[in-house]
């Protein structure tokens, strides 16, 4: 039977490969899909828990979990057009100056 | 038996597409496993009993999450960065570290007592659309209004930003 250690491993190990990935990758776009894809383990771990445990309360935090996502990947976005306007790379090794 | 295969072959997809979504070099691709690994994710809450965020997960995030970043993606054309590659010793040090979080989480987990069978059937179905939204709205109003004002801010705040500046708008 699929327990809920079982679920969490899974996202944990999900939780791992983006933090890994976010560590690794040099191009900021995909730095922001790293940090989705932690959010999304951290989404299947409240809804797991909700499940096992019988609350509800776990679905309702992915779901403001999903909120706080898009309205950070809307702001996240706009900032890389912005920066891309300006200095045409998102490697995030050239964009370590704080002056424009 | 059929809830344990249905498991395990979605965990290996959602392991897989995680990685490809870290490892191939094109942030298209990249993308385009994310959008995979979501899924997978979406099918892990039916699979739990969740229709409802299930359905949410696949339309907004799948959808238009991901729309939107492979739409800047594109815009951009930013599917591979140029320039240095940086600090060298930052990828072994990434890995060793990212190996030690996972083989820490993992051993916590697996050390506690977890043999928690599903809570048998709850009383209303758990993922019900109108439970949850009858929840948000009672108990969980406050959160709910908070999370509207913080859409409102991040509209806001989207707009602004890319508003072409020196256009006196």
């Amino acid at each position: 039977m699929v327990t809920l250690a079982h679920y969490l491993a899974l996202s944990a190990l999900l939780f791992g490969i983006g933090a890994v990935g976010f560590l690794v990758r040099r191009n900021a776009l995909i730095l922001f899909m790293c940090v989705e894809l932690m959010l999304n383990a951290a989404g299947l771990a409240f809804v797991a828990a909700s499940r096992y445990r019988g609350l509800l309360e776990g679905q309702l935090a992915v779901f403001f979990v999903l909120v706080v996502a898009a309205a950070e990947v809307a702001v996240g976005l706009a900032l890389m057009v912005a920066i891309f306007r300006t200095k045409q790379t998102t490697n995030v090794d050239d964009l370590s100056s704080l002056r424009g | 038996m059929g809830e344990w295969i249905a498991f395990l072959v979605l965990a290996a997809v959602a392991i897989a597409t995680a990685l490809g979504t870290v490892a191939v070099r094109n942030a298209v691709h990249s993308a385009l496993f994310l959008v995979l690994n979501l899924l997978t994710v979406a099918a892990f809450y039916l699979l739990l009993n969740a229709p409802f965020v299930a359905m949410v997960q696949i339309a907004v995030y799948a959808g238009a999450v991901m729309v939107l970043f492979l739409f800047v993606i594109m815009m951009l054309g930013a599917e591979r960065v140029s320039g240095a590659p940086g600090m060298r010793w930052q990828i072994p040090l990434a890995l060793a570290w990212g190996g030690i979080l996972i083989g820490g989480i993992l051993f916590a987990f697996l050390q506690a007592p977890m043999e928690l069978p599903p809570a048998g059937s709850p009383p209303a179905p758990l993922g019900d659309p109108a439970a949850i939204g009858g929840r948000l709205l009672t108990t969980h109003a406050l959160p709910f209004e908070v999370t509207s004002v913080l859409l409102l801010i991040a509209m806001v705040g989207v707009v602004v930003l890319a508003r072409h500046h020196g256009s006196g708008g």
